[in-house]
C-alpha cells in the first residue's frame, strides 16, 4: 500500500468527476476465504477443477431465479448516465468502477455464452470467454462495490449494479472463491449468533457492565435485559453496539428510551446480530438461515414485537426481506410494524410526549447527518415514502440545537456510501475504503467550512466503524461520527435524574 | 422479383420481431423476483407504481436527475421516434385515422429532431471518455443504423421524392398477403432494408430495453414488504 497521504484523493467538490485512469485499482483484492470458512457455508473449499462449467451453470441458474439479474443483463443501453455516480469511481478514477463497466465485466461473459450475438459475433458486442483472468478480475472489482444502489437511482431503467455484484459474488463463492471477511463472519453467526462470535456469557457480562456505567452516569438504574422470556419487545441490534465506539453509546440511548417509554424489552443471545452478511455475498440460502435465527428467538422468548437497532444493511434486510425470509409473522402483535426501526419507536415516543430532553446537552456539537445507503435506497421508515430521511432528522432536531444538512446532491436518495459497506469493511481493502470515502468526506468538509459542522451522525454500524477509521485521514477526530441514539442519550432526562436546573442551586448552596 | 424479395424480407422480419419479443417478454414475466428491491423512496401502492413507471417512460425521470445532456438528446430522439412511427401508420391503413392525420405535420419535422438527438448521443460516445470506454462496436452500429434510417427517410421526404402511392399499395398488399409492385428507387430500398434489419436485431439486442424497463424490479415493485409477504415459488420450496 502506498504511504498514507498519497492515497487521499483531493476533490474540489463532492461529486467532481475525474478523467478515467484505466488500471488504477487493478489487482486489489480482499483475502480469499479459507476452505474451512467456505465449507461452513456450503461452498467448495477452494477453486474447483471444473470451475468454468460450474460458474456458467450458476449464472444460468441465477438468470432463471432472479428477474433483476436477467433483465438488467439484457437491457442496459450503455447510455453512460451511471458512469459518474459511484463513489468508488469518483475516488479511484478506475473506469472499471463505473457501474456500467462493473456490470459489463459479467455481462461480457453472459453475452458470450447465452446470447445469439455474443455466440456468433463476440467482437461486435464486447463478449469474451470466461478465463481464469476474468475470474480474478471479477473477484477484484466485485469487491470494489459496496452494493449501495446509488447507480440504480440514476439509471433510466433502475439497473442496480448491486444485484450484479451479489450474483457475481455468489458465482465466485460457488466455485470456491469466497471472501474471507464476509464468510468468516457469516460462519460465526451460524454457530454463535453474532458477527463477533460473542458467546452468551460474555454478552451478559458486557451488558451488566453497561448497566453499571449508566447508573454511575445518571444515578438511575436502567436495564439492558438479555434473554428475558415474556418481554414484549425483542431488540435485534448489530453486535458492534455491544463493544465498539460510538455504537455502544447508541445502545445506551435505546435502553434509556425504552426505560422512559416504560416498555418491557429484551435482547437475545441466540439472535444477537442485526446485520445479515448473507446479503453481501448475494446468497439467498445463507441470508435466510441468518434471518431464521430471529424468528426462532422471537418464538422462544414469546415476544410480541421486534425492533431493530441502528444498522444500515441490517435494516434493509429487516424492512424489505424479513417477511420473505422468516415470515409470516402472524404470532406477533399486528398493531405495530413488523419489524420496527428503533428510530420509528423513538420518534413515536417523542410525538407522544413521553420523553423529555435537555437539548443544551448537545450544544457542544454542530451536527450533520449521513444517510446510510441501504436505509436510504433500500428501505423505508414510517408510513410515507421518504420517512427514512425525515424520521432520523426529526429525532436529531428534537435533541440537538445545531443541525445543518450537507449538499442536497449528497443526501437523501442521492447519498454517498461511507466507502465500507457491502462486505468491504476489512483492513485488506483499506486503500479502497479511504478513496471511496472521499466524496462523502468532501461534502462534510464543505459544511464544516461553511457552517462549522463538527460532528456527523449515522445510523449504521458499518458507517460508524468506517468513518471512525477514515475520518482522521480527512482531518477529523475519530469520534466525529456519532450514533443518533447517542445524541438522544446525551439529551434525555430520565425520571428522577438530577438535571442541570437542580445542579446550579446545589452548587450555589455549597459556595 | 424485387417486390417478392422485400415482401419475404418483411414477413420474415415481422415474425422474428414479434416472436422474438414475445418470447423474451414471456421469459421476463416467468422469472420471479425473489426479494423486494424497489429503489426507495418508492410508491406504496400499485397506482403509485403505475405513475412512477409512466414518469420513467414518458419523461425519462431518472435520466433527467442523472445527466441533462443525455436526457436532452435521448428524450428528443425517443419522442421524435414515436411521432415518426405514428406518421408511418398511414402507410398501413387504407383510411387514415384522425390522430394520424393530426401528427402528420409534426411527424415530418420530428425526423430532423430524431436525427439530431441521435447525433448528440453518438457524439458523446466519442467525446466523453467514460462513455467512449463503455461503448462496443454494436453501440455505434445501432446509432449508425438509426441515423441511416432517419436520413434516408428525410431524403425521400425533402429531396428525392419516391412514389409514395405505390409504396402504400405495396404495404397494404402485404397486409392482405398479396405482393404488389414496389418502386425500384434505391433510397427507398435502402430505407426499407435498414428498417428490416432493425426489426430483426430488436429482440436480440439492447433495444429490448423498451419492453424490459417495465420488468425492472427496482422500478416496478410496490414498497410494501412489511404489509404483504412476498415469496418466490422456488423460495417457497425451501420452507417445506
Ligand atoms: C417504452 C419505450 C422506450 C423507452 C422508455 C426508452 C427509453 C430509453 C432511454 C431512457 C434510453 C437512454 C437514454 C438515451 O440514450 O436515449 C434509451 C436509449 C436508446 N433507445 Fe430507447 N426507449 C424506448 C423505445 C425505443 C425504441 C422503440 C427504440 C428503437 C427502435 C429505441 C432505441 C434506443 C437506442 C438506440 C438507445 C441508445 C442510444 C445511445 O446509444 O445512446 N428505444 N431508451
Ligand atoms: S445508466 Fe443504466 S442503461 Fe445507462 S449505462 Fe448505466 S446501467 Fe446502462
Ligand atoms: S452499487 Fe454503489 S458501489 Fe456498487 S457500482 Fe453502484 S454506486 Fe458503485
Amino acid at each position: 500500500m502506498a504511504d498514507g497521504d498519497n492515497q487521499i484523493p483531493k476533490l474540489d467538490d463532492a461529486l467532481q468527476v475525474p478523467c478515467i485512469k484505466p488500471g488504477s485499482m487493478d489487482g486489489l483484492q480482499p483475502f480469499l476465504a479459507s476452505p474451512e470458512h467456505q465449507e461452513a457455508l456450503g461452498f467448495p473449499g477452494e477453486l474447483v477443477p471444473d470451475w468454468k462449467e460450474r460458474a456458467l451453470a450458476k449464472m444460468e441458474e441465477l438468470a432463471e431465479k432472479n428477474r433483476a439479474f436477467q433483465v438488467y443483463l439484457d437491457i442496459c443501453v450503455k447510455c453512460g448516465a451511471c458512469t459518474d455516480k459511484c463513489h468508488y469511481f469518483l475516488g479511484t478514477a478506475d473506469p472499471k468502477n463505473m457501474p456500467v463497466a462493473r456490470q459489463d465485466l459479467l455481462r461480457s461473459v453472459y453475452r458470450r455464452y447465452f446470447t445469439f450475438a455474443g455466440k456468433y459475433f463476440p467482437w461486435l458486442v464486447g463478449a469474451r470467454d470466461l478465463t481464469e483472468d476474468v475470474l480474478k478480475e471479477w473477484y477484484s472489482y466485485y469487491h470494489q462495490c459496496s452494493e449501495c444502489r446509488r447507480c440504480s437511482v440514476y439509471c433510466p431503467y433502475g439497473i442496480d449494479t448491486a444485484e450484479i455484484t451479489m450474483a457475481a459474488r455468489d458465482i465466485l463463492a460457488s466455485v470456491g472463491m469466497g471472501q474471507k471477511y464476509s464468510n468468516e463472519i457469516i460462519g460465526k453467526v451460524h454457530s454463535v449468533g453474532n458477527n463477533l462470535g460473542l458467546n452468551p456469557k460474555a454478552l451478559g457480562a458486557t451488558l451488566e457492565g453497561l448497566e453499571e456505567d449508566i447508573e454511575d452516569d445518571t444515578g438511575i438504574s436502567v436495564r439492558i435485559p438479555l434473554d428475558e422470556k415474556g418481554a414484549d419487545i425483542l431488540l435485534v441490534t448489530p453486535s458492534a453496539d455491544f463493544f465498539a465506539e460510538p455504537h455502544i453509546d447508541g445502545l445506551i440511548g435505546y435502553a434509556k428510551v425504552f426505560h422512559q417509554a416504560g416498555v418491557s424489552w429484551t435482547l437475545s443471545s441466540y439472535a444477537s446480530e442485526a446485520a445479515n452478511f448473507g446479503l453481501f455475498i448475494g446468497n439467498y440460502e445463507n441470508m435466510r438461515l441468518v434471518s431464521q435465527r430471529i424468528r426462532k428467538a422471537a418464538l422462544d422468548l414469546g415476544v410480541k414485537r421486534i425492533i431493530f437497532g441502528e444498522c444500515g444493511h441490517a435494516w434493509r434486510v429487516a424492512y424489505s426481506y424479513l417477511n420473505t425470509l422468516a415470515g409470516p409473522w402472524d404470532f406477533l402483535d399486528q398493531n405495530y410494524p413488523i419489524p420496527q426501526h428503533i428510530l420509528e419507536f423513538t420518534w413515536n415516543e417523542i410525538q407522544k410526549g413521553t420523553l423529555t430532553f435537555d437539548k443544551s446537552k448537545n450544544d457542544h456539537l454542530n451536527m450533520t447527518y449521513h444517510d446510510s445507503c441501504n436505509v436510504a435506497r433500500g428501505s423505508r421508515m414510517g408510513d410515507m415514502p421518504g420517512g427514512q430521511f425525515e424520521i432520523p432528522r426529526n429525532v436529531i432536531k428534537a435533541v440537538c440545537n445545531n443541525y445543518v444538512d450537507m449538499d442536497q446532491d449528497t443526501i437523501h436518495e442521492a447519498t454517498l456510501c461511507c466507502g465500507g459497506g457491502g462486505g468491504l469493511l476489512t483492513d485488506d481493502l483499506m486503500d479502497l475504503r479511504i478513496k471511496g470515502a472521499s466524496p462523502r468526506m468532501t461534502a462534510l468538509q464543505q459544511v464544516t467550512k461553511d457552517h462549522g459542522v463538527t460532528h456527523m451522525a449515522a445510523i449504521c454500524a458499518i458507517c460508524k466503524t468506517q468513518f471512525s477509521k477514515v475520518m482522521p485521514k480527512y482531518g477529523y477526530e475519530m469520534d466525529s461520527v456519532v450514533s443518533v441514539h447517542q445524541l438522544v442519550s446525551n439529551a434525555i432526562i430520565l425520571d428522577g435524574q438530577e438535571t442541570e436546573d437542580d445542579a446550579p442551586e446545589a452548587a450555589e448552596a455549597e459556595e | 422479383m424485387l417486390a417478392t424479395i422485400y415482401a419475404l424480407l418483411f414477413y420474415g422480419a415481422t415474425i422474428l420481431l414479434v416472436v422474438g419479443i414475445a418470447m423474451r417478454i414471456q421469459r421476463y414475466a416467468r422469472i420471479p423476483a425473489p426479494l423486494k428491491i424497489p429503489t426507495t423512496p418508492a410508491p406504496t401502492t400499485t397506482g403509485g407504481v403505475v405513475l412512477r413507471m409512466a414518469r420513467e417512460v414518458i419523461f425519462f425521470e431518472s435520466l433527467f436527475k442523472s445527466n441533462k445532456w443525455i436526457w436532452l438528446f435521448g428524450w428528443t430522439f425517443h419522442m421524435a421516434l414515436w411521432l415518426v412511427l405514428a406518421r408511418h401508420v398511414r402507410y398501413f391503413t387504407f383510411d387514415v385515422w384522425w390522430w394520424v392525420q393530426i401528427v402528420q405535420p409534426f411527424g415530418t419535422y420530428a425526423g430532423f429532431a430524431m436525427v439530431a438527438g441521435l447525433i448528440g448521443l453518438w457524439a458523446r460516445r466519442f467525446l466523453v471518455d467514460r462513455v467512449r470506454y463503455i461503448s462496443s462496436p454494436s453501440d455505434h452500429l445501432i446509432l449508425a443504423l438509426l441515423v441511416a434510417i432517419g436520413l434516408s427517410g428525410l431524403t425521400m421526404r425533402f429531396v428525392a421524392h419516391t412514389d409514395i402511392v405505390a409504396v402504400k399499395a405495396f404495404m397494404l398488399g402485404l397486409m392482405r398477403l398479396q405482393i404488389n409492385e414496389l418502386p425500384a428507387d434505391p433510397i427507398l430500398l435502402t430505407h426499407l432494408g435498414l428498417v428490416a434489419i432493425l426489426m430483426i436485431i430488436f429482440p436480440i439486442s439492447k433495444l429490448m430495453h423498451a419492453p424490459g424497463v417495465f420488468f425492472s424490479p427496482s422500478r416496478n415493485q410496490v414498497d410494501n414488504p412489511r404489509e404483504q409477504r412476498h415469496l418466490a415459488p422456488w423460495a417457497a420450496e425451501l420452507e417445506k
